[in-house]
């Protein structure tokens, strides 16, 4: 009696770890990585490019160059509290191009949050010294 | 000895055919019901004719057409009889920038070729798709909101351009500007003014997830906007 329902579990937990296997990309992405990256992709993308390298497809109509959020070095010369700032109230609050808009509009608190953790693991600039 | 393999079998079966279903089940939100046209139902698999109940990001995705439920303060009758017959590219990355990018060097490209064509109707029902879409209000705009004897089109062209960065994500002239938003140079045979300055004003409150921003503008910042928008395209007329 007792090997059918630990046979039936075993089965379970089979399925269940093939299961949760199976979105093999990113699998060691937080889901609020996952959310923020999203998000840079609806908003952020258009100018700071597909690999966030600041090529966007509207660069075309920039005359000031996006910022590269895959560039280290530079990334890490910001403050966190910068970033969040120019998100939120456009790079002229932080003495940078208003071609950068006021996103506080259209993301939360809390996406603009996110989204400044999300542009530190963008640039590895959270992975060790 | 075969119903423990069956149970076992089914059980992972179960597991994984839910472990399959989609993530997020992307609600479209928008409502197709509405407009007094049957028309306009053409419209429906494509465009939001009602305001969407609860608007999301992925809206913005799956959507295949740009909103509509506030055509009728949006789009000149003219305009849309003639575009309805003859349709051009309006957003040259397509209704959604992104599902159009293509990453590259010196900067990411739009791959034209497989922005949306929107299709062709004749002269007598782009009339009566026209009328249909001008009932579409959002009662958001209001009359009078654009103060023509205020426009200054030096001034307007400045704050599109460097001052304000319109230009960022909007062509002002053929192939000049940027490629995430609808080209503006034909917005004066296209779009009311009060519309235009309306939709500048705060975005979001015709979409809170649009990637239009809301920027810090002021009154006569968007009155200056709205004259040098409105009279793009006017000396080709």
């Amino acid at each position: 009696m007792l090997r059918y329902p630990l046979v039936a579990l075993g089965a379970l937990t089979l399925g269940g770890a093939i299961a949760l296997h199976q979105p093999a990309t990113a699998a060691d992405e937080s889901p609020k990585i996952k959310a923020s990256a999203h998000l840079y992709d609806t908003y952020c993308a258009q100018c700071h490019g597909v690999n966030r390298d600041g090529k966007g497809i509207n660069v075309v109509g920039l005359s000031v160059q996006p910022r590269d959020h895959s560039d280290t070095v530079a990334m890490s010369s910001l403050p966190r509290d910068q970033i969040v700032k120019a998100i939120a109230q456009g790079g002229a609050s932080v003495n940078k191009s208003a071609l950068m808009p006021t996103w506080g509009g259209v993301l939360t608190d809390e996406e603009i949050e996110d989204m400044a953790d999300y542009l530190l693991h963008v640039c590895k600039c959270d992975q060790g010294k | 000895m075969k119903a423990p393999v069956i149970i076992a079998a089914c059980a992972s079966l179960t597991v994984l055919a839910l472990a399959a279903r989609p993530v997020a089940v992307e609600a479209q939100g928008g409502g197709v019901q509405g407009p007094t046209s049957d028309l306009t139902t053409q419209c429906a698999s494509c465009h939001a004719l009602t305001k969407p109940a609860n608007p999301t990001v992925e809206h913005l995705w799956t959507r295949k057409g740009p909103d509509l439920w506030y055509a009728g303060d949006k789009f000149n009758r003219d305009w849309l009889v003639s575009w309805l017959q003859n349709p051009t590219t309006i957003r040259p990355g397509g209704v959604m920038w992104f599902k159009h990018a293509k990453a590259g060097d010196p900067h990411d490209t739009i791959d034209t070729a497989t922005v949306e064509k929107h299709p062709k109707v004749d002269a007598a029902t782009a009339e009566k798709l026209a009328d249909a879409l001008l009932l579409l209000k959002s009662g958001l705009v209001t009359e009078g909101a654009y103060k023509p004897e205020a426009a200054n089109m030096t001034m307007g062209k400045l704050a599109f351009g460097k001052l304000r960065g319109c230009v960022a994500c909007h062509q002002d002239a053929q192939g000049q500007g940027g490629l995430s938003g609808p080209q503006l140079y034909d917005a004066s045979k296209r779009l009311k003014p009060d519309y235009v300055i309306t939709y500048t004003r705060n975005p979001q409150q015709f979409d809170p997830h649009i990637w239009m921003p809301t920027l810090t503008l002021s009154e006569p910042d968007l009155q200056r906007l709205t004259g040098y928008i409105v009279s793009l395209g006017k000396e080709d007329k």
